[in-house]
């Protein structure tokens, strides 16, 4: 491999693995406010546990989050330095404002509410977490803003002089129509993945910890949620996808040529396998255009047109990534909310779930994970050539100097830290898990959890 | 307008050595003044509610480097590229660390926890040292602002040499003496007598040790820095401990400050063509973007400096190492 695909992987590498994180603490803050705030007006008790069981789990996965995302900060400098330049002044007041903005504020809002339990009055102590939530979401759309950039390019113009890109709107940069649809679309599946952790703990805890129920009927309801949400902002998506970026949808579906009422399939298979396709008529177009007749264009007409208007080369991304990461993607995130409403369906009315669900359930946030992780890999593959689509090419944006054996050093010490990182946070997470809900004696003067604490 | 925001990446800069600085030394110190489990703890949970917004202002740091100076940002991060991943590690081994600690199933969990603490606090303080050298060094960086070179050892070098292994001694020392003054500030019992003890013989100590680098280096910064560090020694022996960690705190704030202004409008020197050298100007951000960058951090810094301070006045109560007999 050579450095440019080396620095291309631990991007990948980096990135892909900050993401575990970070829909997790976007959907456990919500979901600790919301408890909060439920048992400020009902004043169960139950509430008060699951809320700062809640916290635990937000705590722990929020400072994995916090230092893998210290990593996102330094990378576009570090591996991608040219861009850096190219690009910074569109990204770089993105980042800053991004973390003026709303790191600080959850940063140091989580620590005032997660310390804060004896110390703040109670309705200010709601208003932490309800800060924490907020400044999270508030996060999720600058920094989808600035990808939103690199997808369409809005709101610049070259500079003559320099060549690099001049901001020329920063409200137009946040309401990039890509990142309208995006923003909603990673919100759900956010929900979709926060929601499953909690079903999966709660399930594999209920017989402990009655008060779990509660946790898992409300987990379940949001990856159901979640999973209608997803597919009616990713509906949407497409639709704008296509428009701004035709050759990813043509990718998507493998379509190579243009084609009226184009289907989708299910399925595919292909040398060295008997060539068989499951195919859903007219869907494609329907996804693509919104109507069954509409005409889709084909990778080899968007090829010819790209190679007349940027010069010659290949415009055409890894289909089968595409073609694969968009199916499954679908398919581990529809899969996610049937077996949730399935659940939801079986304790209706407090009944008891069947063994066997209950016993495959702690597993179900693999599902959800994984159609989050395909979602992102679909997306920034299939742009290829371009790091930013129609301006700037992924090969253009590397550190002029930087050696292979520099890259090849980072990307193993960051997949062996993470890789224990990882562990770490399972184990934690399952320890945490494991604690009684109602703690027996009260937690001590100085902290927050029952003794012993730090 | 340039000026003026190079000014606010200093303060951002200066926030995060000082803020961080206390708590990398606190992560060092927490092993070797804390004698059992009880002890330690209590050490941790004086920095559990701060770590993680000092830490955001790296972030911020770094963020507004790149917004206001790009090409400054791209330099020093692609020209100290394996230091800077080594640092992001070292980062992400610490703050896991700090938070899973209390989290964990046994006992030995938490030795080991505080064992990766003292190790990957150490190994950042130094390493940010050995950086903050060669910010004052420069890097060997071409007419195209980028760091040539072959292997490792292109942006290894920058990194092992005399001047970046003083820096990181100085930064070792600063950080101990800021750690050690915090704890005596914000704990009681053994604790704290012990950390008074500590910053005491580290101010002097190191006072003896500076006053003799600065006559042989002729240098009046180093002068003052031991005069600086005398007084904190004495004022943590009488018992003055806000006053101790304060001038602390301005020393190394002073230190950040010689180091980012050391060479005026160049920000980074080139070691091979002084015509290569980054000045601030070229590295500067359009007009539009720092006019932006204005509007925003005119608003936002004053209230992220507020809420930071409302939690260190929520949470300003002493953290007992006592044990409280049952």
């Amino acid at each position: 491999m050579d450095v440019l695909d080396l620095t291309r992987l631990q991007f990948a590498v980096v990135t892909i693995y900050h993401y575990f994180f970070v829909p997790l603490s976007i959907s456990l803050a919500a979901v600790a406010a919301g408890l909060e705030i439920a048992w400020l007006r009902t004043r169960r008790e139950r509430y008060l546990d699951l809320t700062k069981f809640v916290g635990k789990l937000l705590i722990v996965t929020f400072a994995v989050g916090v230092v893998t995302g210290l990593v996102q900060e330094f990378q576009f400098g570090m591996g991608w330095s040219a861009f850096a330049k190219f690009y910074g002044d569109v990204f770089g007041p993105t980042l800053a404002i991004e973390g003026m903005l709303a790191f600080f504020l959850e940063a140091t809002f989580l620590a005032l509410w997660y310390f804060g339990w004896d110390r703040l009055p109670r309705l200010l102590h709601a208003a932490t977490i309800v800060i924490v939530s907020l400044g999270t979401v508030l996060s999720a759309f600058i920094i989808l803003a600035a990808n939103s950039f690199m997808q369409n390019p809005i709101a610049y113009a070259l500079d003559p002089t320099t060549g690099r890109a001049r901001l020329t709107s920063f409200h137009e940069l946040l309401l990039n129509k890509v990142n309208l649809a995006a923003f909603p679309h990673t919100l759900a599946g956010a929900a979709m993945v926060g929601g499953a952790l909690l079903l999966a703990i709660a399930v594999w805890r209920l017989a402990a910890e009655p008060a779990h129920r509660t946790l898992a009927r409300l987990g379940a309801w949001l990856m159901v949620a979640g999973g209608a949400m997803t597919a009616l902002t990713g509906d949407h998506l497409g639709k704008v996808i296509t428009e701004v970026q035709p050759m990813k949808m043509a990718a998507a579906e493998a379509l190579y040529e243009t084609t009226k009422g184009a289907p989708f399939s299910i399925v595919t298979t292909g040398p060295p396998f008997p060539s068989f396709s499951l195919d859903i008529p007219w869907l494609l177009s329907i996804l693509a255009k919104g109507s069954p007749g509409a005409t889709v264009q084909g990778l080899d007409d968007l090829q010819a047109q790209y190679a007349a208007q940027y010069g010659p080369g290949s415009y055409i991304p890894m289909i089968p990534v595409a073609f694969w990461t968009f199916r499954l993607m679908i398919g581990a995130g529809m899969l996610a909310a049937a077996i949730a409403a399935y659940y939801l369906w079986r304790t209706r009315k407090n009944r008891d779930a069947p063994t066997w669900l209950t016993r495959w359930l702690p597993l179900i946030p693999v599902l959800p994970a994984a159609a989050n992780t395909l979602g992102w890999i679909f997306t920034e593959t299939a742009r290829q050539p371009w790091i930013a689509f129609g301006i700037s090419k992924v090969a253009d944006g590397i550190s002029p100097g930087l050696t292979s054996g520099e890259v090849l050093a980072s990307l193993i010490g960051f997949t062996v830290v993470y890789g224990v990182l990882a562990v770490a946070w399972f184990r934690v997470i399952r320890h945490v898990s494991r604690q009684p809900l109602h703690p027996a004696e009260t937690p001590s003067e100085d902290s927050a959890e029952p003794a012993p604490v730090y | 307008m340039i000026t003026f925001w190079f000014w606010i990446v200093v303060l951002a800069w200066v926030l995060f050595f000082v803020l961080e600085g206390f708590d990398f030394g606190v992560g060092v110190l927490e092993p070797l003044l804390g004698r059992d489990d009880h002890e330690r703890g209590a050490i941790v949970r004086t920095i559990g509610p701060f770590w993680d917004g000092n830490e955001v202002w790296l972030v911020a740091a770094i963020g507004v480097t790149f917004a206001a100076f790009p090409a400054w940002y791209s330099a020093l991060l692609s020209g100290l590229y394996l230091p800077m991943a080594g640092l992001l590690l070292l980062l992400a081994v610490r703050g896991v660390t700090l938070e899973f600690r209390g989290k964990g199933p046994d006992a030995a969990w938490r030795r080991r926890c505080d064992l990766f603490l003292a190790l990957s606090s150490g190994a950042i303080v130094l390493l940010w040292g050995a950086l903050l050298a060669v910010f004052v060094q420069g890097l060997a960086l071409g007419p195209d602002g980028s760091v040539r070179g072959g292997g490792l050892s292109r942006s290894l070098d920058p990194i092992l040499t005399p001047a970046a292994a003083l820096g990181a001694a100085a930064a070792l020392f600063a950080a101990l003496l800021l750690g050690a003054t915090f704890l005596a500030l914000r704990t009681t019992g053994p604790v704290r007598r012990r950390a008074r003890t500590l910053a005491r013989w580290l101010g002097t100590g190191g006072a003896a040790v500076l006053v003799l680098a600065g006559i042989a280096m002729s240098s009046r910064l180093v002068l003052a820095a031991a005069a600086i560090s005398l007084a904190a020694g004495m004022l943590a022996r009488n018992g003055r401990e806000a006053l101790a960690f304060a001038t602390t705190a301005l020393a190394v704030a002073g230190a950040v400050v010689a180091v980012l202004t050391a060479h005026g409008h160049v920000v980074l020197p080139s070691t091979l063509n002084d015509s290569w050298s980054l000045t601030m100007t070229a590295a500067a951000a359009t007009p539009t973007a720092l006019t932006l960058l204005t509007e925003f951090g005119v608003v936002i810094l004053p209230g992220v400096l507020a809420y930071q301070a409302f939690s260190y006045v929520v949470f300003r109560r002493r953290v007992a190492s006592e044990r409280v007999p049952s």
